[in-house]
């Protein structure tokens, strides 16, 4: 086994050819769906059946459909429209700030990680709009000129600056995604052989063709959308939380809330890319391609995010203490010994102590391990957003207006719809769309696989691969030639 | 109208980057490389300029940022007047969320239908491509004939003595 670096791993194990690449990407694309896949659509399909009847509840009878009361007049919905444009942050920070930081290793997981973005937030989108009971004038939340007069919106409102936080992510973060998936199409154009594939894969494909100015363009452009896209994710976020952190609720006005959103809203993002990592990595036998080494270094970012969150917990307590306000002391203390003690729990043992077992290497390792404490973490951050929304306001400040809150089978079926909504989106892009960046992973490859290129300290710099054997002892170049590959870095 | 291309083949990126060096050397104008994935040095070896595409993203942002500020200025502080919570009409660091959203969006818009249009891409029912293996695993160098492809012999002698595995002649027609 040799590789350019003693250190590192390679990132692509197997030997792979860029034309194995090739293959490997295509066949779930080219091929008829597999029992498997039949299988998992046909569940999401009937969770999403779910969520077209609960959404239809909600339209029809209103939102007294709902568990709402006076007082807690924001729950389930805030909840998971919290919880899905968190998750959204990690297929964003992959394909931003990770290419920002030239971590090459996250090639074979950003296309899904950015799909799972852009479906997220489509289901986080659900939730407030039918929370305005009339969605048919959702469009009111845009400056527009209307009928009663120019009356255009408040800009000093967080929930306004939320509607442009949330609409610029989808439409920039879908504008990322297309363009990385281009080159990709335009692979699976050159193969297709059915009619209505070429057709449909041409028209996709943008008429791209691979020609070296276009790629120099398209490079520039990725990097100046990563750029762009690494403040905006963290800008998303930031606004979330002011959704709550500018109100005077005890329990939600508090600084720390921009920085602690968006730690927790990586660490569940992150969470629910190794859930479905590892679900599509054994689908499509992509073992090759996410590797154990990838899910390990997924874990990392996961444990380091996690003990930022459990941090934020502590120091909101140590905070409300510190205040002297007794209105802030008793909603910290009521958070935790209250009547929702088991939200509390469930959030502090999922959230803070959970992902402390990344720190062992077998658990890092392990794909059965990852896969249940994803699934924990996704729990337990479902549970911080419940916890901060329901703990502060079922006991505000007037003692007779406290209340309960539970939610009625619609607010179950609504939230529990949403996820058939994600998962027949995220299906259907398994089946039709390449799931790895195969023109990425090709770059990355010829210095990772692991019988790759043999690296030649004498010459200074890698020489031609065995791979391509009719080139080694081609005459006008010389084995030994040095190459200009950090001309353009 | 047709065109005649003589297509040099190359299995290597290497291989490519010398061989695009030797031939630009010998004074053969080469059309286009196609490639599957960018290959790092290939601005360098075919001459490409620098894209000015950051300088267009820049000037969006900044079309942005001013619109969005003007927006909110005048629509809360001329159009329409709110008294909210007593603060002054014109609250500027209540604004920057907005103005940093619009400024990111019109960045990337602009820059992305940019990109699209100078480089010609658009949705086509077929697209006609020099060898569809420069999508998959090949190299692909273009080189323009002219009609009588009277300087075949001698560039697939060249092409061959640069690495190139196969020569291959195309006709598209525009």
């Amino acid at each position: 086994m040799q590789h350019v670096s003693a250190v590192r791993e390679p990132l692509i194990t197997g030997g792979k050819t860029y034309h194995d690449v090739t293959e490997d990407i295509s066949r779930q694309v080219e091929a008829a769906p597999n029992i498997r896949w039949m299988a998992a659509f046909a569940v999401a399909l009937v969770f999403l059946g779910i969520f077209f009847y609960s959404v239809y509840r909600t339209l029809w009878f209103g939102i007294g459909e709902w568990g709402l009361n006076k007082t807690v007049d924001w729950a389930w919905d805030i909840t998971n429209f919290v919880w899905w444009v968190g998750i959204g942050h990690a297929g964003t920070l992959i394909s931003a700030v990770l290419l920002l930081f030239r971590q090459k290793w996250r090639s074979s997981i950003n296309r899904a990680a950015e799909a799972m973005t852009i479906f997220a937030v489509i289901c986080a989108a659900q939730f407030p709009i039918l929370h305005m009971g009339r969605p048919w004038m959702a469009f009111w939340v845009f400056p527009l000129q209307n009928t009663y007069g120019s009356l255009w919106g408040n800009f000093n409102s967080p929930l306004l600056w939320d509607v442009f936080a949330i609409s610029t992510y989808f439409s920039v973060s879908l504008v990322f995604w297309y363009t990385g998936l281009v080159p990709d199409f335009a692979t699976i154009r050159d193969r297709a052989t059915g009619k209505i594939s070429k057709i449909a894969y041409s028209l996709l494909s943008f008429n791209w063709k691979g020609s070296a100015k276009h790629w120099s363009r398209y490079e520039t452009v990725s990097l100046i959308l990563a750029g762009i896209s690494t403040p905006l994710v963290l800008s998303v976020h930031t606004i979330v939380s002011m959704d709550f952190a500018t109100s005077i609720v005890p329990g939600w006005h508090t600084t720390i809330f921009p920085p602690y959103f968006v730690a927790g809203a990586i660490f569940s993002g992150f969470a629910m890319v190794l859930t479905l990592m590892l679900i599509t990595r054994v689908t499509f036998k992509l073992e090759d391609y996410i590797t154990l080494e990838h899910i390990a270094l997924m874990n990392k970012i996961m444990m380091v995010t996690g003990s930022v969150v459990g941090v934020a917990y502590i120091t909101e307590f140590f905070i409300a203490w510190y205040s002297q306000v007794e209105f802030e002391q008793y909603a910290f203390i009521n958070r935790a010994t209250g009547p929702y003690w088991w939200a509390y729990a469930a959030m502090m043992t999922c959230n803070v102590i959970t992902p402390q077992l990344v720190w062992f290497r077998r658990v890092r390792y392990s794909l059965v391990l990852t896969f249940i404490l994803s699934i924990i973490v996704n729990i337990g951050m479902w549970f911080e957003r419940f916890v901060i929304i329901v703990t502060s306001l079922h006991r505000d400040y007037l003692p007779s207006s406290w209340a309960m809150f539970s939610p009625t089978i619609i607010d179950i079926g609504v939230y529990v719809g949403t996820l058939g909504l994600f998962f027949t989106l995220f299906l259907l892009f398994a089946k039709f769309f390449p799931v790895i960046n195969m023109a990425e992973v090709k770059t990355i490859l010829k210095y990772t696989v692991d019988n790759g290129p043999t690296y030649n300290p004498n010459a200074g710099h890698a020489a031609p691969a065995t791979a391509a054997p009719a080139t080694v002892n081609t005459p006008g170049v010389p084995a030994s030639a040095p190459v200009n590959y950090d001309k353009h870095d | 109208m047709t065109k005649r291309y003589a297509l040099g083949i190359f299995e290597d990126e290497d291989v490519l980057l010398h061989a695009i060096e030797n031939i630009r050397a010998a004074g053969v104008k080469i059309h286009d490389v196609f490639s599957p994935f960018p290959v790092h040095g290939i601005d360098d070896a075919l001459g490409i300029e620098r894209s000015r595409l950051p300088i267009a993203a820049f000037f969006f942002g900044l079309t942005g940022l001013s619109f969005a500020l003007w927006m909110q200025i005048y629509m809360l502080g001329f159009d329409w007047p709110m008294n909210i919570g007593g603060k002054p009409h014109i609250s500027l660091p209540a604004f920057i969320p907005v103005s940093f959203e619009l400024t990111v969006l019109f960045t990337a818009f602009g820059m992305m239908i940019t990109f699209y249009t100078i480089s010609g891409l658009f949705p086509k029912i077929k697209t006609n491509v020099m060898d569809v293996r420069a999508t998959d695993d090949k190299f692909v160098m273009a080189i323009e004939l002219d009609e009588t492809s009277s300087q075949l012999p001698s560039l697939t002698e060249l092409l061959r003595r640069n690495g190139a595995s196969e020569v291959n002649q195309k006709e598209m027609t525009e």
